[in-house]
């Protein structure tokens, strides 16, 4: 195995990636590695300090991207790492923070961590791959899950209207939301590089096909077909109001840039209305 | 705006405000917290003197992600800490274990009242003894200090910080109620005067490091996030590299260092006061808040000539086991007071091995143990006579 590795030729991403650690847990046609590989694009693209980056996981399959990329990267406890990362970003706000992990991890055991750091607008990037189910568990019931679609807990379908994850974010006053699919592989990395030039808190959700779990389950066929599903129902509606951007199968899924506007960081607030400090004062500290 | 860190003088002032200063001096710069009786008052103290001396104070949506956060601002190169009371203790079981399994330095004061569950919030226990200890899953060693005034709320944060950087753990302020909200006279010194410990971090350069080889004390040097090594955290087992590994081995290898690093080290973390041992019949063994019931009753007791002593844990875990046992050999009988229903007195029973009878006072809390019931303990275990 290794020995083969060494004959491969360097893939033009390794320094961002902990090579020693390939191959990674990922099902064949599972669409996380293809989001990580926008993530790292995006990263790349940006030409950020890699010294001062950072990526923080919880649990779950999308939680192990943290330990794939090779920057200060943490796998944290289930749901936790949006509070993780607002401990983090506080105490070094010249650290790029990026949040990676999946739907259950942020909107259920982890939803209320994710409103109130959207409300606070804590400087930092949340990327949710949403593959509609627990896949790191075997294909479970998640708040993405459609209505009436099987999983593992709900044989039947499940019996709970999903959440909006975009419109959730909206309202609780994220300043970037983005909602692309596996398959929207450019406007993707574009949006998730986009997202980590905002100051605030910004969204991106992907869509990604969990053929293991969600697809089976559901007789999606192959990750292919997934894909072959997006290319088909998507549609992009940018700056739409979130709370028409559903995701309906057997109708649109749609998909663009909903939101992006300005407004104060929490350090913003922090500095001027706890610390009485000059606002341009912060910018330059800020900056530091 | 910027005030001073250390406000050397003498104060009058009450055990969570003591051990916010102590917290402060010590260098915390990071509090992330939940509202609740009885510890609200050290979060309000944070939100005054945190923006005084360039740290952050935040209040979270609940107790776990004030955990969560003083984790995240620990790896950021914040000393960081929260605080808490019994149901928020509990909320905070899960990242105390991340903490533990991540080494990451970090101080978690329970201000303890009354349970289980919401119990009385605004009266006094010592119910989370065994929750300090056993709480979050898994098999794993910790830090507990008893402060029993205002005065060692401050002494006894400051070596919690000092404790935690060295040995990269959690480590516990087990105050109660009483302690912090009473007021009393607290010194605080002049900065100069205070130690201070800071984690230390790699000597090699980020291609010749592994994370979490430790050093000859059993502790590994980890940087900071930002300082270039890039590393990688996680809560599963790892090696050394920091990586997850998913076998035995590796379990063995993670799990048996991290608890030897406290228990090598039990020397130096120990820490008890004993007084009047050296003819004691009768040992009083006590901490927090109930050792200056059982100070009051040993000090009476000795003026009407009876002998006995008293031990104050200052440390509570790891339990001084040294101690007891050797103390055990010579005495009629141990009597521990504490408020639960007997949660010390198992160690102490383990470790007085049947070599003395060991007694408890103690009642299920809301109030403390009035020094008569401990002088009550005192006298009947010196007129019992020992069974063979």
């Amino acid at each position: 195995m290794t020995a083969r590795k060494k004959e491969l030729p360097p893939h033009p991403m390794d320094h961002l990636l902990r090579v020693d650690r390939i191959p990674h847990i990922w099902c064949p046609g599972c669409g996380i590695g293809t989001v990580f590989g926008g993530i790292l694009a995006a990263i790349q693209k940006s030409a950020f300090d890699l010294d001062r980056l950072a990526m923080v996981s919880g649990i779950g399959c999308t939680g192990r991207m943290a330990g794939y990329i090779k920057v200060d990267s943490f796998h944290t406890t289930h749901g936790r790492a949006i509070p993780f990362a607002t401990g983090l970003k506080l105490a070094r706000p010249d650290i790029k923070v990026i949040v990676a992990s999946g739907d259950g991890d942020l909107f259920a055991i982890g939803g209320n961590h994710f409103i109130h750091a959207a409300r606070r607008n804590i400087d930092m990037t949340v990327i949710c791959v949403n593959n509609l189910n627990y896949g790191m568990t075997g294909g479970q019931q998640a708040p993405s899950t459609p209505l009436g679609f099987k999983t593992t807990t709900t044989p039947e379908g499940s019996p709970e209207e999903p959440f909006n994850f975009c419109h959730l974010a909206d309202t609780c006053g994220a300043v970037y939301v983005a909602r692309w699919t596996a398959l929207h592989i450019r406007l993707l990395t574009n949006s998730i590089a986009e997202a980590m030039q905002k100051r605030g808190f910004s969204f991106v959700e992907v869509l990604c096909p969990c053929p293991s779990a969600f697809g089976r389950r559901n007789r999606l066929g192959s990750a292919l077909d997934t894909l072959k599903l997006y290319h088909d129902r998507s549609v992009i509606k940018n700056d739409i109001d979130t709370k028409g951007a559903v995701i309906d199968f057997s109708g649109e899924i749609v998909v663009g840039k909903f939101v992006d506007r300005t407004r104060q960081t929490f350090l913003d607030y922090y500095q001027t209305i706890v610390c009485h400090k000059e606002s341009e004062e912060n910018s330059a500290e800020a900056t530091k | 705006m910027r005030e001073k860190a250390v406000k050397k003088g003498i104060y009058f002032m009450n055990g969570d405000h003591a051990c916010c200063e102590g917290a402060i001096a010590a260098g915390c710069r990071f509090f992330a917290g939940y509202p609740i009786t009885p510890a609200t008052e050290v979060a309000e103290r944070m939100s005054v003197r945190l923006p005084q001396v360039g740290g952050i104070y935040i209040q979270m949506e609940d107790e776990i992600a004030s955990m969560a956060a003083i984790l995240g601002a620990s790896w950021g190169g914040a000393k960081a800490m929260t605080s808490t009371s019994g149901p928020g203790f509990s909320l905070m079981m899960e990242n105390i274990g991340l903490a533990v399994c991540t080494e990451t330095p970090c101080v978690i004061c329970n201000v303890q009242r009354a349970g289980p569950s919401t119990g009385l919030p605004t009266n006094v226990a010592q119910g989370d003894m065994m929750q300090a200890r056993w709480g979050s899953h898994g098999h794993y060693e910790i830090i507990a200090l008893a402060p029993s005034s205002p005065q060692e709320m401050f002494d006894l944060t400051i070596r919690a910080f000092n404790l935690s950087e060295e040995f990269r753990v959690p480590v516990l302020i087990m105050a109660d109620e009483v302690v912090g909200h009473m007021n009393e006279r607290v010194v605080i010194p002049d900065e100069a005067e205070i130690e201070i410990v800071n984690r230390r971090k790699p000597e090699v350069s980020p291609e010749a490091y592994l994370p979490y080889r430790p050093g000859p004390d059993g502790v590994p040097r980890l940087p900071d996030c930002g300082d270039g090594y890039r590393i990688h955290v996680t809560g599963l087992t790892h090696d050394e590299r920091g990586y997850p590994v998913m076998n035995a081995q590796a379990q063995a290898q993670m799990v048996e260092r991290i608890v030897n690093k406290i228990r090598r080290n039990r020397e130096k973390i120990i820490k008890t006061r004993s007084y009047y041992l050296d003819d004691a019949k009768v040992v009083v063994i006590a901490y927090g808040i109930t050792f200056r019931s059982a100070r009051s009753a040993v000090e009476e007791a000795r003026q009407a000539g009876l002998k006995v002593g008293l031990i104050k844990l200052e440390t509570v875990w790891p339990f001084p086991e040294e101690l007891v046992r050797s103390v055990a050999k010579e005495v009629k009988a141990l009597i521990v007071a504490e408020i639960n229903m007997g949660q010390m007195v198992l160690e102490v029973e383990r470790c007085a091995a049947g070599r003395c009878p060991v007694h408890l006072v103690s009642h299920a809390g809301g109030t403390v143990i009035r020094p008569e019931r401990i002088r009550e303990g005192i006298v009947s275990a010196l007129k019992r006579k020992r069974r063979r």
